[in-house]
């Protein structure tokens, strides 16, 4: 079955810490003409927060790069890609791993990928390393019937 | 982040901010840090009153407070802990190690 596309947007900006909260918010709100619960927008605003404070992070640790989202809505999903051209991921596995980090000094937990996992339906990560990261999630948005 | 000194007891309570993300943790990381080493508190107590957003950053925070009080022999414990912040820190394992404590701190905070 072909989903069918009812909007679709794409943002870019510099892998800078405080754009954190502006990509989440922004995405929150687009994902919002689904009629999400305040539990879904929550689970997507952090997921999205997970994905870019990685890119800022490892794909550009001592530079300043570009972060890319683009967000596709379908009739009950939200598709969130995040993708950056920095240093790529060289053992996607271990990255998931639940408490792996290379960022022990920053304090980093190694927890970004398992909140993604639990808090969306699907994630994909897609490295290649030099060229850059690209992490796709998508969220099923339940209908409430009244 | 608000710091409270509660002299008498050594009990530290840092009321963290609303956003909890990479972001604003290192911050507050320095802060605390500052602070504990200052006043070298037998309790670290981190209010989440006023947390509205928290990513896995809030983890990192919270384990390396941890690890900075118990190096010098204090406990530190979780106050006001939603169920959404709760979901990310069982996510981790964390709460077998560090406890929510739930009585009502009201009586101490009159400072």
């Amino acid at each position: 079955m072909i989903k069918s596309k009812k909007n679709e947007m794409k943002m870019e900006f510099d892998s800078k810490s405080n754009n954190e909260a502006f990509a989440r918010i922004s995405v929150a709100a687009f994902a919002s003409q689904l009629d999400p619960t305040i539990e879904e927008i929550a689970d997507i605003k952090t997921s999205v927060s997970e994905a870019v404070t990685n890119s800022i992070i490892h794909a550009y640790p001592n530079r300043t790069g570009l972060v890319k989202i683009r967000a596709i809505l379908y009739e009950d999903e939200v598709e969130i890609e995040v993708s950056d051209n920095g240093e790529g991921i060289e053992n996607i596995d271990e990255a998931k791993e639940p408490l792996f980090t290379t960022k022990c000094n920053l304090e980093r937990s190694g927890m970004g990928f398992t909140i993604m996992e639990n808090f969306m339906d699907n994630l994909k990560v897609e490295s290649i390393v030099g060229l850059g990261t690209k992490v796709t999630m998508t969220k099923k948005i339940k209908k409430v019937h009244n | 982040m608000n710091v409270k000194h509660f002299i008498e007891d050594k009990i530290l309570l840092f009321e963290m901010t609303e956003e909890l993300d990479h972001h604003n943790t290192e911050k507050i990381r320095d802060r605390a840090d500052y602070e504990i080493q200052r006043f070298m508190p037998k309790r670290v107590i981190m209010d989440f009153f006023r947390v509205k957003f928290m990513d896995s950053a809030g983890i990192g925070l919270v384990i390396g407070r941890y690890k900075q009080v118990s190096a010098m022999g204090g406990r530190l414990e979780l106050l006001n802990v939603s169920d959404k912040i709760k979901k990310i820190f069982e996510m981790a394992g964390i709460l077998k190690i560090i406890p929510i404590i739930d009585v009502s701190l009201e009586s101490q905070r009159k400072e």
